[in-house]
C-alpha cells in the first residue's frame, strides 16, 4: 500500500536528482550559498506532491530556487524571503507552517496532550485508593463471617 | 481458469468468515462448544481459502495473463521473474488481496493456537476478527476485485513502475502487512475484554505476543522503507515526514506504547482500561494508514479521493469499525476494575510516563499529517505541514523520552527509590557526558545539536546494558554466580534490552548522519573529480548498458580514501526503463566502516568544448549504517522476546490465580538494594 501512495508523493523528486547543488545555480559566495540551501528545505515545491526545493528538479522549483538564491543574492534576511514568497504563493509554499492563531492547534496541541496526560497521572497519584479499598456489602459480610468463624465459609462455591 | 478459481476462493473466504463471525457470536450466546468449534474452523478454512486466491493472482502475474485488469496495469512480460511475483503485491488490488491474506491469516492463528484464552473470551475475538474480516474481504470482492477480466486484453501490460522493482520494496509490504493487521488481533481482543467485562494479567499476557509481533513486522517494515528511499531516491534522504510514512509510523508508535502498557496490566493489574483504549487504537490507526493513502487525501490535497467509491468505502469500514469498537469503549470500560495502586515514583509511573509522551508523539504525527485537510475544509486556505514543524514537536518529545528511558527498567514496582536508579546509571552518565565533550571538540562543525544526540545515543546503549549489568551483579558477585543470573535472564529481558539499545545505536546513526553529512556536486567530464569529505572521486569512463527491461548510462568511478588509498569502484546508473518512459537513478554505495559513500550519476550535458558531461554528486553519509543497524536491533529485540518461554506459555492455563505472584525473575524490584 505504501508502495502506491509513496510513488505518487515522490515521483517528482526522482527524476530530479542531486537538484539543489546544481553548480550551474550555485551562488558565488559559500556564506549566501549555506543560507539559501537552509532555505530551500523550507519551501515547498508547489506541483510536487510533498517536497521541498531542495529535493526537487521540477521546473517550477529550479524557478523557486533561482527566486531565493537572487533574494539572498540581494542581502534580503530569511524573513523577507519568506514573505516576498507568500506574498505570491500563499502559505502553502512554506513547509514549516508559520505561528500564528489559525495555526495554534497545530503547535501547542502536542503540548496539551503531554499536560493532560500529566494531569491525569497526577490524579491518579492524588486520589487514594477509593476504590481498591471500598469493599461491597456482600465481601462486608463474608468478611465479617470469616472473622467470626473461619471455617465457615470453606467449602462454599466460589 | 485459474484466475476465476481465485475469485471464487475468495467469494467463499468472505462466505467462510461470514461463518465465523456468526458461529462464535453465538458460541458465545449460547455457551456452545460445538458451535465455538465451527467459528475457529472457519477461520481457518477462511484462511487456506485466500491463500488459494492469492496464490491464483502470483500465477496470473508469473505467466502474464493481460486478460486480468489489474497484471494488464501493473505488470510487463519483459519485467524479472521476482518483480512480477512481487507485482502481485505492488497495486491498490493486490495489495488489499495481502492485507485480507494478513487478516485472515491471523485469524487462523487466533482460533488454532489461542487454547489459553477462556471459552468466551476467545469466542469473542474470533468472532470479531471473523468481522474485520468480513468488512475487508467484501470491499476487496466487491469494489477492489484483483480478479477482474478484460474483455479486450492488451498484448502488453503497463509495468509496475520501475522505482518499485527493488528487492527492498517486494519484501517491504509482506512485513508491514503484518505490523498493520497483526493488530486487529489485538483489537479483537480488546473487544472481547470488553464484552466479557475484564482485562485482568491474564488478557494483557495475551495481548502482548500478538502486539510484539506486529511490531515487530512494523519496524521491520518501515525500515525496509526507509532504506529503499535512502539508496533509491538519489539523494541519500531515509525519512521524509511523508503522509505515507506518517501513516506506518502512528501504528507503530501506539504499538510501542500498548507494549509498555500492557506489560503494567500484565504485572500489576493496573490501567487495563488504557491498555484496552492503546489495543483498539492500534488498528484504527492501521485503517486509518490504509485509508489515506489509498484514497489520494493527502497525495493530492484537492481531490478527495482518487477513486471516490473506494475512498468513501475504506472510510465508511474505518468509521464503522473504530465508531463501534470505541463505543463499547465508552460504555464498558468504566465499569472495569481500576487495578492496582502506585507511586508516584514506580515501574508503573514511568511506563505511564512513556505512554504520555508516546500518545502526544502520535497525537502531533496525526495532527501534522491531517492539520492542512483541516484548515482547508475549515477556512478554505491551504497551507503546508512539513519536516520543520515535526522536527520542532516529534523530535523535543523523543528527546524527553529516550532521557527518561534508562531510569525506567531500574526502577521497582508500586513504590521505587529514584536516586537509587539514577546512581546505578552514573557510568552511563559519565560516558554520555564524554561523548558529548568529544563530539564538541572533535566534530567539525561543532554543532550542539549533534553533541547532544551523541551523548543520547551513548546513555541509551550503555544505560540499556546497566540494566543487564545490575541484574548480573556484574563486578559485585563471583563469577560463577554472574554466569548463572546470566544465563538466567528471560529472554525478554535481553528483548527489552537489545530493542532500547538499538534505538541508541539509531539514534547514534540519525544524529550522526544529519549533522555531519556532506555533499558535492560538480559537472565532470571523464577523466575529472570531484572531492567529499576528503574522499576523491575521479570519472574514469561511462557506458551503456543493457538490462532486462531497460536501458542504462553505467559509470565507473574510482574513488580514494582520504589517505590516498583506493576505498572502492563505484558504478551508479542512470535507467530509462523503455515500458513506462521513466528514468530511475542507481546510486552507487562504498561502505566504509559504517559510513556511507554515496555516489550519483545525473543527466548527461554537453560541456564547454562539446565534449559530453555529466552531473556527478557525492554524498559523505557518515555512520549512516547504524540508521538501518538499530531499528534491525530493535525488530530482533522483540523478537527474541517474542521467543520466551514465558509467552508462549498460554495464561489461561496457569494454575495460579490471574494475577502473578511475582515469583518470576523479571517481575523483581531490580532497583531495590541488594
Amino acid at each position: 500500500m505504501t508502495a502506491l501512495g509513496r510513488w505518487l508523493a515522490i515521483a517528482c523528486a526522482v527524476l530530479c536528482l542531486g537538484a539543489a547543488s546544481d553548480p550551474g545555480e550555485r551562488l558565488a559566495d559559500p556564506a549566501q550559498e549555506a543560507r539559501a540551501r537552509a532555505l530551500f528545505k523550507e519551501v515547498r515545491c508547489l506541483v510536487c506532491q510533498n517536497e521541498s526545493i531542495d529535493a526537487s528538479n521540477a521546473e517550477l522549483a529550479q524557478d523557486l530556487r533561482a527566486i531565493v538564491r537572487q533574494e539572498v543574492a540581494q542581502g534580503r534576511s530569511d524573513v523577507e524571503v519568506r514573505r516576498f514568497l507568500t506574498d505570491r504563493y500563499g502559505e502553502y509554499v512554506l513547509l514549516k507552517p508559520r505561528f500564528s492563531w489559525a495555526n495554534a492547534a497545530l503547535w501547542l496541541f502536542p503540548l496539551l496532550v503531554v499536560l493532560g496526560g500529566a494531569g491525569l497521572l497526577v490524579g491518579r497519584w492524588r486520589s487514594p485508593q477509593a476504590e481498591s479499598a471500598a469493599l461491597s456489602s456482600e465481601e462486608t459480610e463474608a468478611l465479617a463471617r470469616l472473622a467470626d468463624d473461619p471455617g465457615a465459609d470453606r467449602g462454599s462455591a466460589s | 481458469m485459474i484466475v476465476e478459481i481465485g475469485a471464487f476462493a475468495l467469494i467463499l473466504s468472505l462466505i467462510l468468515s461470514v461463518l465465523q463471525t456468526g458461529a462464535s457470536a453465538l458460541a458465545r450466546v449460547r455457551r456452545g462448544p460445538v458451535l465455538a468449534a465451527v467459528g475457529e474452523g472457519a477461520a481457518i478454512a477462511a484462511f487456506f481459502t485466500l491463500a488459494v486466491a492469492f496464490a491464483a493472482l502470483i500465477y496470473a502475474f508469473v505467466v502474464s495473463d493481460f486478460s486480468v485488469a489489474n497484471v494488464a496495469a501493473n505488470s510487463h512480460s519483459a519485467k524479472p521473474l521476482l518483480y512480477r511475483v512481487g507485482g502481485a503485491w505492488g497495486s491498490h488490488e493486490g495489495s488489499m488481496l495481502m492485507w485480507c491474506l494478513a487478516l485472515t491469516g491471523f485469524g487462523a492463528l487466533l482460533a488454532g493456537y489461542g487454547r489459553g484464552l477462556t471459552a468466551g473470551l476467545k469466542a469473542v475475538a474470533v468472532a470479531t476478527q471473523g468481522a474485520l474480516g468480513i468488512a475487508f474481504l467484501a470491499y476487496t470482492v466487491f469494489a477492489s476485485n484483483p480478479f477482474w477480466r478484460l474483455t479486450d486484453p492488451p498484448v502488453e501490460g503497463r509495468s509496475l513502475n520501475p522505482l518499485l522493482q527493488d528487492p527492498a520494496l517486494i519484501l517491504h509490504p509482506p512485513f508491514l502487512y503484518v505490523g498493520y493487521v497483526g493488530l486487529s488481533v489485538v483489537f479483537s481482543l480488546a473487544i472481547a475484554a470488553l464484552v466479557e467485562g475484564r482485562a485482568d494479567a491474564a488478557w494483557a499476557r495475551w495481548v502482548r505476543p500478538w502486539t510484539l509481533a506486529a511490531w515487530s513486522g512494523l519496524t521491520v517494515g518501515i525500515t525496509l522503507g526507509a532504506f529503499w528511499a535512502y539508496y533509491e531516491l538519489g539523494w541519500g534522504g531515509w525519512w521524509f515526514w511523508d503522509p505515507v510514512e506518517n501513516a506506518s509510523f502512528m501504528p507503530w508508535l501506539i504499538a510501542t506504547a500498548l507494549l509498555h502498557s500492557a506489560v503494567v496490566t500484565e504485572r500489576r493489574g493496573a490501567l487495563p482500561g488504557w491498555t484496552i483504549f492503546l489495543a483498539l487504537g492500534g488498528y484504527t490507526f492501521s485503517m486509518l494508514g490504509a485509508f489515506l493513502v489509498r484514497s489520494g487525501v493527502l497525495t493530492s490535497v484537492h481531490a478527495f479521493a482518487v477513486d471516490p467509491t473506494r475512498g468513501v468505502l475504506l472510510l465508511t469500514i474505518l468509521g464503522v469499525t473504530a465508531g463501534l469498537g470505541f463505543a463499547l469503549f465508552a460504555w464498558r470500560a468504566p465499569a472495569m476494575a481500576r487495578g492496582g495502586m502506585f507511586a508516584p515514583i514506580s515501574r508503573e509511573s514511568a511506563l505511564v510516563l512513556n505512554n504520555i509522551l508516546l500518545a502526544a508523539a502520535t497525537a502531533t504525527v496525526l495532527l501534522g499529517t491531517l492539520y492542512p485537510l483541516i484548515r482547508e475544509a475549515m477556512a478554505g486556505e491551504a497551507i503546508s505541514v512539513g519536516p520543520p514543524y515535526f522536527n520542532l514537536t516529534f523530535t523535543p518529545l523523543m528527546f524527553i523520552l529516550l532521557l527518561l528511558l534508562p531510569a525506567g527498567p531500574l526502577l521497582a514496582w508500586k513504590r521505587a527509590d529514584a536516586g537509587a536508579a539514577l546512581q546505578r546509571l552514573w557510568v552511563a552518565a559519565l560516558l554520555a557526558a564524554v561523548a558529548a565533550v568529544a563530539t564538541l571538540a572533535l566534530a567539525e562543525p561543532r554543532s550542539l545539536f549533534g553533541a547532544a544526540g551523541l551523548a543520547l545515543g551513548v546513555w541509551l546503549i550503555v544505560g540499556s546494558a546497566t540494566e543487564v549489568a545490575e541484574r548480573i551483579r556484574l563486578f559485585r558477585a563471583p563469577r560463577g554466580e554472574v554466569l548463572r543470573r546470566l544465563g538466567g535472564l528471560p529472554r525478554g529481558t535481553w528483548g527489552m534490552t537489545l530493542a532500547h539499545a538499538g534505538l541508541g545505536v539509531f539514534v547514534l546513526g540519525a544524529v550522526f548522519e544529519t549533522t555531519w553529512k556532506a555533499e558535492t556536486a560538480e559537472v565532470l567530464a571523464l577523466g575529472q573529480r570531484l572531492e567529499v569529505a576528503g574522499y576523491v572521486v575521479a570519472l574514469e569512463n561511462v557506458a551503456p548498458v543493457q538490462g532486462p527491461n531497460f536501458e542504462a548510462e553505467q559509470a565507473t568511478l574510482r574513488a580514494f580514501a582520504p589517505n590516498g588509498t583506493l576505498a572502492c569502484m563505484a558504478r551508479p546508473e542512470r535507467r530509462l526503463y523503455s515500458a513506462g518512459g521513466q528514468t530511475t537513478s542507481e546510486v552507487a554505495i562504498c561502505t566504509r566502516g559504517l559510513s556511507h559513500l554515496y555516489v550519483v550519476l545525473g543527466e548527461r550535458r554537453t560541456g564547454a568544448d562539446g565534449e559530453p558531461v555529466w552531473l556527478v554528486t557525492g554524498y559523505w553519509n557518515p555512520w549512516a549504517l547504524l540508521i538501518f543497524l538499530g531499528p534491525g536491533l530493535m525488530a530482533l529485540g522483540g523478537v527474541v522476546s517474542l521467543s520466551d518461554r514465558r509467552l508462549r506459555l498460554a495464561a489461561g492455563r496457569r494454575a495460579t490465580p490471574a494475577m502473578p505472584a511475582g515469583p518470576e525473575p523479571a517481575s523483581k524490584p531490580v532497583g531495590e538494594p541488594a
